[in-house]
């Protein structure tokens, strides 16, 4: 098993390699933000699954066309947020069954994109960990997984990963505390 | 400066769920489909000559289609027919 921690490219970095045309590159910024734009949308916005899905799909299809005109490779985050934001609107303004009144209001929206911004940014202080860390809080936390079915995926005994899994949040607060930076404000 | 519990990196990282895999798929073949991806697979599907072509020679059977060499599109190709 590799047990080394990954040398995260900055997303100013990983912008620039898309623009090239390396398609590697845009499969890891889809891979990199995906969570990001399903939560804004699914947990922001509450759009059920199929409007998530073409909002999803169509804020990768305009930042593909549109990445070339992004000014700031180090922004893409904040930008996809808000074209996120303006899409899961449009959909829902757009959908008869929703009233004006339906909508979420607006500094709920902020508040609970500012929660996801902090989320995304300790996501990517996960990068910094050992591989079975990554995997195991991963599917712990993200994924919903149960200890067992964990523990068949990645070929450990069950009653070891309850452990694992604090040893790997210790892991992560150390991980988080070296960088010494609110997470809010981390990333790129 | 934030305190770092195990609650709240907990609920943080709850707080980020995947999205289905397919979703993420589609994203990231966004240049492939671009690249003519979805044409070539809905043809395969249709036009059982141009498969037995692909499957006989993926690469010249894409490039007697008019498309150019690509590697990237040609296992794209590959993938999405079971080839």
């Amino acid at each position: 098993m590799i047990l080394a921690a990954q040398v995260v490219e900055t997303d100013a970095q990983l912008v620039a390699r898309c623009r090239d045309g390396d398609d590697d590159a845009w499969r890891e910024l889809v891979e990199r933000f995906s969570r990001y734009v399903y939560a804004i949308a699914v947990q922001a916005f509450r759009l059920p699954q199929a409007d998530a899905e073409d909002v999803f799909q169509e804020v990768f299809a305009r930042a593909y066309e549109n990445l070339p005109k992004l000014r700031d490779d180090s922004a893409i985050r904040p930008w996809l947020g808000q074209l996120t934001r303006r899409l899961c609107l449009d959909t829902l303004r757009a959908g008869a069954r929703v009233q004006v009144g339906d909508l979420p209001e607006p500094s709920e929206v902020d508040e609970s994109i500012a929660n996801l911004d902090e989320a995304l940014a300790l996501h990517d202080a996960l990068a910094g960990l050992p591989d079975n860390c990554r995997e195991i809080l991963d599917r712990f936390f993200a994924r919903d997984e149960s200890y067992r079915s964990i523990a068949e995926a990645l070929d450990i005994p069950a009653g070891t990963i309850a452990s694992r899994i604090s040893r790997c949040l210790v892991k992560l607060r150390s991980e988080l505390e070296g960088r010494n930076t609110p997470l809010a404000e981390s990333g790129g | 400066m934030h305190e770092y519990d195990e609650e709240t990196l907990s609920n943080l990282l709850r707080t980020l769920p995947a999205p289905p895999q397919a979703w993420v798929q589609a994203a990231q073949e966004i240049p492939l489909a671009r690249r003519g991806l979805d044409d070539i697979v809905e043809r395969a599907r249709a036009d059982q000559a141009f498969r037995d072509a692909l499957i006989a020679d993926l690469e010249r059977a894409l490039e007697g289609a008019g498309f150019e060499s690509d590697p990237a599109l040609a296992e794209a190709v590959r993938t999405r027919l079971s080839l």
